[in-house]
């Protein structure tokens, strides 16, 4: 470790945080529908759509078109990855996916977690990226902003029948906000020298080994929504560690600021609609606490490097290299690789099976504290809700008072709600990774042996039920168990814990919005900060500790002992 | 609310979607980085002679003693008769070796390249970028530190004086900006081309 490294954390922080107030402030104002400038589009697409933006929707409403837009999209890009061989865009005539794993594929795309049991450059066309991958890349993204959007009305005002209009919410995320900075941010990493081209491949002449077959791509505009939308399906097998995806340690940077920037906005977006700063600025330091310590405690794990490898000669002040880019240094990729867990984006620009024990145990518990720090584009921010009504619930359990937050009195039904939420989640990561590691299928897929191993079915599970992505990447995940079984998980946990959490916004809409009284619990000093974090570390956290003392901390101990597998 | 109402609207909505930011606005992104920026747009191409000789930006396999070795690369493939076969460098695909720190199978890699890497380039303490794998298996760098142990060995190889070549890895150095952002490499690609320029053999 070294200052320079913690400069480089600090930096990466200040551009964030510095750049969530503008950023929410523009979304505030897309979701109070005060951006109009490409209203000729937008009308254009409700008329020919059918679209009455103006239609209230309750939570049930509000819940059934996201679900009905998402399966016809499913399904459309189900077809889509079957039938690539007979599609534009496909020069090197991939044939169509297996229908296991085109299930998987879409189940990974539509659910916003871009969990890739394929690989890129042999197992889909550029067409099927482009027209498939892509566009969920921006559909997933929006739906998932558009009920963070719809549970910030339910705290706005009392009495509030309607959670907004999800076609419109979806519309207009997608043309102000993603599509606007992704095209701005494919640009840059263009500059850098990211490819656009529809070519699939090229051969050059190299210089002392015959030929190299370089594959290529139109990279740069998938590569700039995959990390805006905290999606993180790679154009190329090795995602943001190949150079044509991230050329350099500044696209590193940039890459890593479009993970985090929306999921941070997304509170101060919400403090501005509540007419009440300070209550989005206190979610998003919560956020941001969580995840500076994360950065910290893995850059720390790899700058140590590995002690079996230093004893053998490797020099210590390099660090542990393995699966790293010499570009980016141990910094910049294990920042990017804490940062797209604490986020659901699940890109990695080094390989986590690769990390020390410890330095890669950070991002598998930051996805099962449930992605909020900040989580997924939209998901983060209704999954720190949903934490924040528990912390607020078991303050008011203290003092026997019933809970409020932001003026909504929380009651049983809330509660029963959030916690169903958080604990299905749970069931889903440790019984589908207890299970697969009791059948033959799944051990099989394991490429380490030992308590490594085990991480890394935990981490595949864990991954595709919180919607992250990333993987311990030595499994290997196209079998039939882990693509019914992961692409299960991916859908159950998008929503099984969205529907929930709309009941929870569309039951609070409805209730009056009380004034603070002398003996309403403050919910933005550092009083409910660190009460909040409590309950995402123990509510979120805790369930897993022994399934990670098995995995990640037995690894560490082995490896300290100087055991191998 | 009936489901068969919002048929129409969640279809339109999947359609519409999909025409603009799957067809229109990708074409006419491709267009526009063509026209405006075609070095990088069409991936980096480094020509000798009018001849393409790789991507500025994806490494490639060195193995002679005249030019610099890049990192190992964990690439494999099978050959004609499917048994499993190395294939470092082989950018038609990429990937790590996903390998645990602590599995055996890498500490015998590492224990190996270490041993190859002195006998090949002398003595003391080698980088840790010389004898681990990267992230891609394309990387195209290696660290100053690594370029600068291995000059002497690539001097003398091609006859050259070594503090010619020592000069030149030095000259041909990616800085970090102030020790935060980045690290101090060298392109392997771009630093033998160098060689090659600079002469024999």
């Amino acid at each position: 470790m070294t200052m320079q490294g913690m400069l480089y954390i600090a930096l990466v922080f200040a551009l964030v945080l510095g750049c969530a107030f503008p950023m929410g402030s523009y979304m505030a104002a897309i979701f109070e529908e005060r951006v109009n400038y490409l209203a000729p589009v937008e009308n254009g697409f409700y008329k020919l759509a059918g679209v009455d933006p103006k239609r209230a929707m309750r939570w049930t409403d509000y819940a059934t078109t996201l679900l009905l837009l998402s399966v016809i999209h499913f399904l459309l890009l189900y077809a889509i990855l079957r039938l690539q061989y007979y599609l534009p865009m496909n020069p090197l005539h991939i044939a169509g996916m297996s229908p296991r794993l085109a299930f998987n594929t879409a189940a990974s795309f539509s659910t916003n977690t871009n969990w890739q049991a394929y690989a890129p450059e042999s197992q889909i066309s550029n067409g099927a990226q482009v027209f498939g991958l892509v566009v969920h890349m921006f559909i997933s993204a929006a739906a998932g902003i558009a009920v963070a959007a719809a549970v910030m009305r339910a705290f706005t005002t009392g009495g509030l029948q309607s959670l907004g209009n999800f076609y419109a919410d979806l519309t207009r995320i997608t043309l102000y906000l993603l599509l606007p900075v992704s095209i701005i941010a494919a640009t840059i990493l263009v500059v850098a020298g990211s490819p656009q081209t529809f070519a699939q491949t090229f051969t050059a002449h190299t210089l002392d080994a015959g030929s190299q077959t370089i594959a290529i791509g139109p990279v740069a505009f998938q590569e700039a929504i995959k990390e805006l939308g905290t999606n993180g399906g790679g154009f190329f097998n090795a995602n943001s560690g190949h150079p044509f995806e991230n050329p350099d340690a500044w696209t590193n940077l940039l890459e890593n600021w479009l993970d985090l920037v929306i999921g941070f906005g997304l509170p101060i977006a919400f403090g501005i609609m509540l007419k009440d700063k300070a209550q989005g600025r206190a979610l998003m330091f919560a956020m941001a606490i969580i995840l500076s310590l994360g950065c910290i405690g893995s850059y720390a794990a790899e700058a140590a490097g590995n002690p079996l490898h230093i004893a053998a000669g490797v020099s210590a002040s390099g660090g542990n290299m393995e699966g790293k880019e010499v570009r980016f240094g141990i910094v910049g990729s294990t920042t990017f690789n804490v940062a797209a867990t604490g986020t659901s984006t699940g890109a990695v620009d080094s390989f986590t099976d690769s990390y020390m024990p410890l330095g890669g145990a950070i991002p598998l518990f930051l996805m099962q504290l449930g992605e909020v720090t900040p989580g997924g584009v939209g998901s983060g921010f209704y999954t720190i809700i949903v934490f924040a009504l528990l912390s607020v619930f078991v303050a008011g359990l203290m003092v026997g008072r019933t809970p409020e937050y932001l003026g909504k009195k929380v009651q049983a039904k809330e509660i029963k709600l959030a916690m169903l939420g958080v604990l299905i989640l749970t069931i889903f990561i440790l019984a589908g990774a207890g299970f697969s590691l009791m059948t033959k299928s799944g051990f099989g897929s394991l490429a380490n042996a030992g308590p490594h191993g085990l991480t890394e079915m935990l981490y595949a599970w864990s991954s595709a039920t919180e919607n992250n992505g990333s993987a311990f990447a030595g499994i290997s995940a196209d079998t039939p168990l882990l693509d019914y079984g992961l692409g299960s998980a991916m859908l159950f946990g998008r929503f099984a814990f969205l529907i929930p959490v709309l009941a929870i916004a569309g039951s609070l809409a409805a209730k009056p919005k009380l004034s603070a009284s002398s003996g309403t619990f403050p919910t933005t000093g550092p009083l409910f900060i660190g009460l909040l974090i409590g309950v995402i570390i123990i509510l979120g956290g805790l369930q897993y500790l022994p399934a990670d003392t098995l995995g990640p901390l037995a690894d560490q101990y082995l490896l300290a002992a100087g055991k191998t597998f | 609310m009936s489901i068969s109402r919002e048929l129409r609207p969640a279809l339109s909505l999947v359609v519409l979607f999909t025409i603009l930011t799957g067809f229109i606005l990708p074409e006419a992104f491709t267009g526009a980085m063509q026209l405006a920026l075609p070095f990088q747009a069409n991936g980096s191409l480094l020509t000798v002679n009018g001849q393409v000789v790789g991507s500025a930006l994806i490494g490639q396999n060195f193995t002679s003693a005249k030019y610099f070795q890049p990192r190992p690369s964990a690439l494999s493939g099978t050959d004609a008769k499917g048994n499993p076969i190395s294939t470092p460098y082989d950018a038609s695909e990429s990937g790590a070796s996903n390998l645990a720190p602590a599995s055996a199978s890498l500490l015998q890699s590492v224990q190996q390249r270490v041993v190859a890497y002195r006998k090949a380039f002398g003595p003391g303490p080698v980088p840790a970028d010389a004898v681990t794998a990267s992230g891609s298996g394309i990387d195209p760098d290696i660290s100053l530190a690594n370029a600068l142990r291995q000059a002497p060995a690539v001097a003398s190889a091609r006859h050259l004086d070594a503090a010619k070549v020592t000069l030149l890895v030095n000259q041909m150095a990616h800085e970090s900006f102030l020790a935060i952002v980045g690290t101090q490499h060298v392109n392997v690609l771009q630093l033998n081309l160098a060689m090659d320029r600079l002469g024999a053999p």
